[in-house]
């Protein structure tokens, strides 16, 4: 196929069209004398003429530069890009959902409110906590609504002196920066050589000011806290809460539950979990689920059933309020819906266990050319340190580049920021022992080209639409847009 | 053995033995038993692919939408047309399976689609840049408040009382975690009450927000706010309908200096309210106060152009704590949607979905206040929506036109009590005249 290199405005051509809109079927003023003058654009604005078929080719022609799941093996750590079930399109897509909308009566919209409800009975049981809100955009507006809950809560109990949230030195960029948009101050705490919460560490910044630890089980780097239940107890007992981050959920399911290992308030990432696409950057769905205390501050609305009719109930008096137009993203929801519907509770397990297993798996082979960051049974995911044999020249990301040209998406790189050239490589459920022996065999070939021919990765890669990129020029000159 | 994990028992067997375990329980070890559940999960047995789909019908079934209803709500998500093309090409999977654009080399498309959705936002509102999307309209506010706060060092916002509810709302829920104060301006004669606004903008103001078109369709006259916002050198924000902006002066022609809103509009669904877009866009002093990921233009090693995520220094997964926001999702998949939608209807497209919305919305308006059972509340310039009121209670107008598989208008007394039995009737592209002559008809027997 020929190269394609074009924006739509360099193809525009004035009088060209692809819409077409009925003739005005009502008798009435034209528009400069409908609205005064001084309102008006004395332009159009600015927006390509161009026709239907150039506008397809367009489109078809980007999405072809574009590495989708749908493409091939996509092991980016912490992401579960697992496969987004095509029913689940179809069924997001029925009409009796899309053309909803959000203002009309419940009597009209029973259909979409069930689906909540039963979703949100589905995440309740899979959490162990007593009720969700649906309402979150995404994983990091669930951690946002979530700390609002933990502020709440204090408050609620006159006690203000909890201005600080725990985050430990393994998190996710988003936790620190959800405390401090919420209004908390950040307290790191160190992560132990196992990956896990360093106790004596956390015993000493535990005190009256704490308002709340946040945490992932499995942590990041992809190893269960073992000791969660002390954690759990220390928190407790200083008068804190526990927040659990649901980015590596998929480990886990049907296996234990957040509650049940002493969090309090927990979000789900259902663009990870639960199977729905991730849409080149969104739209997520970050669902937060709550202890029985704690249903009271949930955001407006939730949903509720009386006398087997649903409803949004928005009587929720110590609620945080609301946190987002409308409730949530509806599309996603049915998404995940049908997607815990296919599962079963048999196949959410089957999830759980396969991707564990696959991750072993992987780590086991890979072990002879790379450094393993801890080297023990790992769940979901694990750690790269880089390759086994260090070479000045080679780094991580050169690595990462390399395999670009071997049709692979790269593991996620240099996070966690407490492993030194972190490879993290998370390879779900979804994918066939075929395509892990695959993965394997090239990311041991590029081990090899790193010892004989480092040059061959630096300038990786060669065979993708385009080469590595010049950052720098692009944050240096700040073309942020097209113009003539 | 279900249908969405490749692996086999054989497969299993074989990965047990590399990896040196004999049951797959082993790997979970490190868990607790007293915190294992221990029990099957009580969420039923999967569905077939068929059965799913059957049960998904159902539900669905139970709604009645806009095909089933000729619907004439609006307040905040509009039902407009969506040229076919939008929808077989958001759908192309290179584009919704794939995740954020972190490795550009192979990830053009999203990068490319991001940069000329930047372009257009900035075309349509007159800015100088704009991010890759925000969750949706009231977010994005909320984000601009804190902007403003953020840029001007003050604590304080002032936002008009004609900006919708919902909005309002969130901005209240974001800034107090801030402890940025929310200051309300009352409403008079359905704009903004200028005297009041004066009194309330002073030093200590970061930004003053204005909608218009506002809640309640009216387009503001934003001359005399953008004389008091900058004055007290606060930021004017303005909340506008993107649509809106095929015939209405851009807001940086009025002197904005945020501009938010919701994009639903342009080519997504209604979804019963989400997933939809909201877009921020600024001038380029603010830039680097913007939350969001933000798509740039660059070059490879061959000197090939190409784009990249750039100024990413504001950002969580760079700043940890002291980012500008704690986003890291956009809506990419719905600026996907609003970018075809802009590319197909062009100038010409978006000016004439604007000047027939509000054709028909003056029609609609004239034909229901011509016998004098619904009146007019404002006399002032709408664009696409109006409010009428009459003895009668919005309630049963609507559960009337209902009956008729027609959605009525929003009932506006639920959020200003003072406009008793109002109703906020919004009028698309997509209605026909005799559309509206069947609401005018049911309506004026009532």
């Amino acid at each position: 196929m020929k190269e394609y290199n074009q924006l739509i405005f360099e193809t525009s051509r004035e009088g060209r069209r692809a819409y077409s809109l009925p003739e005005c079927d009502v008798e009435v003023a034209p528009v400069d004398e409908l609205l005064p003058l001084e309102f008006l654009s004395k332009e159009e604005p600015y927006l390509p003429e161009v026709s239907e078929v150039d506008i397809v080719r367009h489109f078809t022609l980007l999405s072809s530069k574009n590495y989708g799941l749908d493409t091939g093996f996509y092991p980016l750590g912490s992401c579960t890009m697992k496969y987004n079930p095509k029913i689940n399109e179809d069924m997001a897509s029925l009409s009796g959902f899309t053309t909803l909308h959000p203002y009309q009566p419940k009597e009209t919209t029973q259909g979409a409110l069930e689906v909540m409800y039963n979703l949100d009975k589905m995440l309740s049981e899979i959490s162990g906590m007593a009720k969700m809100s649906l309402q979150p955009a995404a994983g990091a507006h669930g951690e946002l609504a979530g700390l609002m809950i933990i502020k709440a809560y204090h408050e609620s109990k006159g006690d203000t002196k909890r201005t600080k949230i725990i985050v430990p030195d393994s998190a996710h960029g988003t936790n620190p920066a959800t405390a401090a948009v919420a209004g908390f101050e950040v307290v790191e705490v160190k992560s132990d050589e196992a990956g896990g919460v360093d106790i004596e560490g956390l015993k000493a910044v535990l005190n009256d000011e704490i308002a709340g630890l946040m945490l992932t089980n499995p942590s990041t780097l992809g190893l269960f806290e073992k000791n969660i239940k002390l954690i759990s107890d220390l928190i407790h007992e200083a008068g804190g809460l526990l927040y659990y981050d649901g980015a590596n959920m998929n480990a886990i399911m049907g296996i234990c539950r957040p509650a049940d290992m002493g969090f309090d308030v927990i979000h789900f990432n259902l663009h990870k979990t639960f199977s729905t696409p991730h849409g080149g950057g969104g739209p997520g769905s970050g669902p937060i689920g709550v202890r029985e205390d704690l249903v009271q501050f949930l955001p407006v609305p939730v949903v509720d059933k009386e006398n087997d009719k649903y409803y949004l109930n928005y009587d929720l008096p110590n609620s945080i309020g609301k946190i987002k137009g409308f409730y949530g993203h509806f599309g996603v929801l049915v998404r995940a819906y049908s997607y815990i519907l296919s599962m079963g509770s048999e196949g959410l397990r089957e999830v759980s266990e396969t991707a564990v297993l696959n991750a072993n798996y992987l780590m086991n082979k890979l072990k002879s050319h790379y450094k393993v960051a801890v080297d023990k049974t790992c769940m979901h995911e694990f750690i790269l340190s880089g390759l086994k044999e260090k070479t000045l020249e080679v780094t991580t990301l050169d690595i990462a580049k390399r395999l670009l040209d071997y049709g692979y998406h790269p593991p996620t790189i240099y996070f966690p920021l407490i492993v030194d050239g972190a490879i993290m490589i998370e390879p779900t459920e979804t994918e066939s022992l075929e395509t892990l022996n695959g993965f394997i065999d090239i990311m041991i070939k590029i081990a090899e080209e790193a010892k004989k021919e480092p040059k061959l990765l630096k300038e990786a890669p060669y065979n993708t639409p385009l080469r590595r990129m010049d950052e720098v020029k692009a944050a240096r000159e700040m073309i942020l847009k097209w113009s003539e | 053995m279900h249908r969405f994990i490749p692996n086999i028992e054989a497969d299993k067997e074989i990965m047990k033995e590399a990896v040196g375990v004999k049951s797959v329980d082993d790997l979970f070890d490190d868990i607790p038993q007293e915190m294992r559940l221990n029990r099957a999960l009580n969420i039923g047995s999967s569905l077939s692919e068929l059965e799913l789909q059957q049960h998904m019908k159902e539900l669905s079934l139970k709604n009645k939408g806009t095909n089933e209803l000729t619907c004439f709500l609006g307040a905040g998500a509009y039902d407009h047309y969506i040229p076919s093309i939008v929808k077989h090409l958001a759908m192309r999977s290179e584009f919704y399976t794939a995740y954020t654009p972190y490795q550009p080399e192979i990830s053009q498309g999203t990068l490319q689609v991001i940069f000329e959705y930047q372009t257009m936002i900035c075309n349509l509102t007159g800015m100088d840049v704009t991010n890759a999307s925000m969750y949706d309209g009231p977010t994005a506010c909320s984000e601009a408040a804190v902007m403003a706060s953020d840029a001007t060092r003050r604590r304080s916002v002032v936002v008009s009382k004609t900006v919708a509810p919902e909005v309002r709302k969130v901005l209240k829920s974001y800034l107090k975690l801030r402890n940025i104060e929310v200051i309300e301006v009352d409403a008079f004669d359905g704009t903004t009450d200028i005297e009041k606004l004066k009194n309330v903008v002073n030093k200590d103001t970061a930004g003053v927000i204005i909608q218009s078109p506002n809640f309640f369709g009216i387009i503001e006259d934003v001359t005399e706010v953008e004389r008091i916002t900058h004055q007290h050198k606060g930021n004017l924000i303005m909340y506008v309908d993107p649509i809106s902006l095929g015939i209405l002066k851009k807001p940086s022609e009025l002197g904005a200096d945020i501009v938010v809103g919701e994009g639903q509009s342009l080519g997504n669904q209604l979804n019963y309210g989400g997933p939809y877009l909201g877009f921020l866009a600024a001038s380029s002093k603010l830039v680097r106060k913007m939350p969001g990921r933000i798509v740039g233009q660059s070059e490879d090693v061959d000197g090939k152009r190409g784009f990249v995520l750039t100024l990413q220094a504001r950002e969580q997964h760079i700043r940890r704590y002291k980012a500008t926001s704690n986003i890291c999702s956009n809506q990419g998949l719905n600026a996907l949607m609003a970018s075809i939608y802009l590319i197909t209807m062009g100038k010409k497209g978006l000016k004439e979905v604007a000047t027939l919305a509000t054709k028909k919305a003056h029609y609609t308006f004239n034909e229901l206040t011509k016998k004098g059972k619904y009146k007019a509340v404002f006399n002032k310039p709408f664009f696409k929506e109006f409010i009428v009121t009459s003895d009668i209670e919005a309630d049963k107008v609507n559960k009337e036109l209902l009956r008729n598989n027609i959605l009525g208008g929003y009932k506006i007394e639920k959020d200003y009590k003072e406009l008793k039995n109002g109703l906020l009737i919004c009028v698309t592209e997509k209605r026909s005249k005799e559309e509206i002559d069947r609401l005018v008809g049911i309506m004026e027997v009532l």
